[in-house]
């Protein structure tokens, strides 16, 4: 278990494309306070999932370019990635049992 | 009777955490379930300007934390989760989520509401330009345009929060005057970014990958156009989430919940109902708490008699 790592422009394809574990990334902003409400979700996916999976974030105000490469234009959201390819994307609030069924289908 | 609870709140927005507070501070044994995460709808509010106690207004996100931090204080237990289904025809409420079934004296139902969609199709555009939170999508729309639709409080406040951002902003409105309350139709009717467009409904949308043009309806002439748009903001009112609650308690035509505004009983006994869930003339912030506190008295004065 590493915590969530916050990501930037310059390392996300080394950390997630390149990834040997899947990754959820979540995209969110300082200013969204539903991304900010989700953080806790995350947090205990991280806690339960975090030796099969990696948990990073990437916040969208100060990295243009990956938000931008995968079509962001509402947060928060979150991209699982398994062997650099995008496997699933889910926008908006959603339950903690709807984002551990997507997490359990790629580990 | 050996219940898990003494109470159990169904929804953690303003109103079922105030119903915790005051729950809490009666010495209940109390548990509040959420499936989504505390705070409620305010949580997609920028900006709430009408809250007591806070003349410089508090952002939505805060001020539901400051009210579940508030709660905790007092003892009351959150837990995540979401409820399948009830059956409230023993004196024991049983209330089943997905892994197991738990039994409370007493329920106070507090759980809110959701945007209500269009329905012409957006669903495949969401999070593609159409969106329903102005404050988590807005600065993806940096110098665009913007369909808002609605009359309402929320339509307006959330258009104006738009023009911060957008170059220009449609708001669609069905009828040729604003629901709105009047200081917000001022600051519209004031701002040079918004265009009105009265009479009109969205009948449907188009583009490539994401929204490039929002089809509307004139209802009176029933001419239609086209307005190109890299968005489409939605706020027509609200859908009450009531559908778990079948037909344990006496719900409206339109699924919310009826109970007496004096206590807020609904119709099965040891069951009340609060906020936004609730056949009310005033939706807010404020009223929902009051729901609340009433409703954990309520809960509290019951249980006493059983």
């Amino acid at each position: 278990m590493t915590g969530i790592i916050e990501l930037d422009d310059d390392n996300f394809d080394e950390e997630v494309l390149k990834a040997e574990l899947p990754v959820m990334v979540d995209f969110w902003a300082p200013w969204c306070g539903p991304c900010k409400a989700i953080g806790p979700t995350v947090e205990a996916l991280e806690k339960t999932y975090g030796e099969k999976m990696n948990f990073v974030k990437v916040n969208v105000d100060e990295n243009p370019v990956v938000p931008s490469k995968y079509g962001i234009q509402a947060i928060p959201t979150l991209i699982l990635f398994k062997g650099g390819e995008v496997v699933d994307k889910i926008t908006g609030m959603v339950a903690k049992e709807k984002l551990e069924e997507s997490i359990k289908k790629i580990i | 009777m050996a219940a898990d609870y003494d109470l159990v709140i169904i929804g953690a927005g303003p109103g079922g955490l105030t119903a915790g507070l005051y729950a809490g501070r009666a010495m209940m044994k109390v548990l509040v379930l959420e499936k989504l995460v505390p705070g409620g709808q305010i949580i997609v509010t920028d900006w709430i300007e009408n809250y007591p106690g806070f003349p410089d207004g508090i952002s939505g996100f805060d001020l539901g934390e400051k009210m579940k931090n508030h709660m905790l204080n007092f003892g009351a237990v959150i837990e995540s989760a979401e409820v399948k289904s009830v059956d409230f025809s023993g004196q024991e409420k049983k209330i089943k989520l997905t892994d197991k079934t738990i039994t409370a004296k007493s329920v106070i139902l507090a759980p809110g509401a959701a945007p209500r969609p269009l329905n012409i199709g957006e669903e495949k555009f969401i999070g593609k330009g159409v969106s329903f939170c102005a404050t988590c999508d807005a600065p993806f729309f940096k110098g665009k345009t913007i369909v808002a639709v609605g009359g309402g409080d929320t339509a307006v406040q959330e258009a104006l929060y738009l023009t911060k951002f957008a170059e220009k902003v449609y708001l669609v409105h069905r009828r040729d005057e604003l629901r709105a309350t009047k200081i917000l139709q001022e600051r519209a009717f004031a701002n040079d970014k918004i265009e009105f467009v009265w009479d009109s409904v969205v009948t449907g949308m188009d583009g490539l990958f994401n929204v490039e043009n929002v089809t509307i309806e004139n209802v009176k002439t029933k001419e239609t156009k086209k307005l190109a748009a890299n968005g489409c903001f939605i706020w027509i009112g609200i859908l009450p989430n009531t559908k778990f609650l079948d037909n344990s308690v006496e719900l409206d035509e339109a699924g919310f919940i009826v109970a007496d505004s004096n206590d807020m009983a609904t119709t099965c006994e040891g069951v009340f109902a609060v906020g936004d869930a609730r056949v009310t003339l005033l939706r807010q912030v404020s009223t929902a708490v009051g729901d609340g506190a009433i409703a954990a008295i309520s809960a509290e004065h019951y249980i006493e008699n059983i």
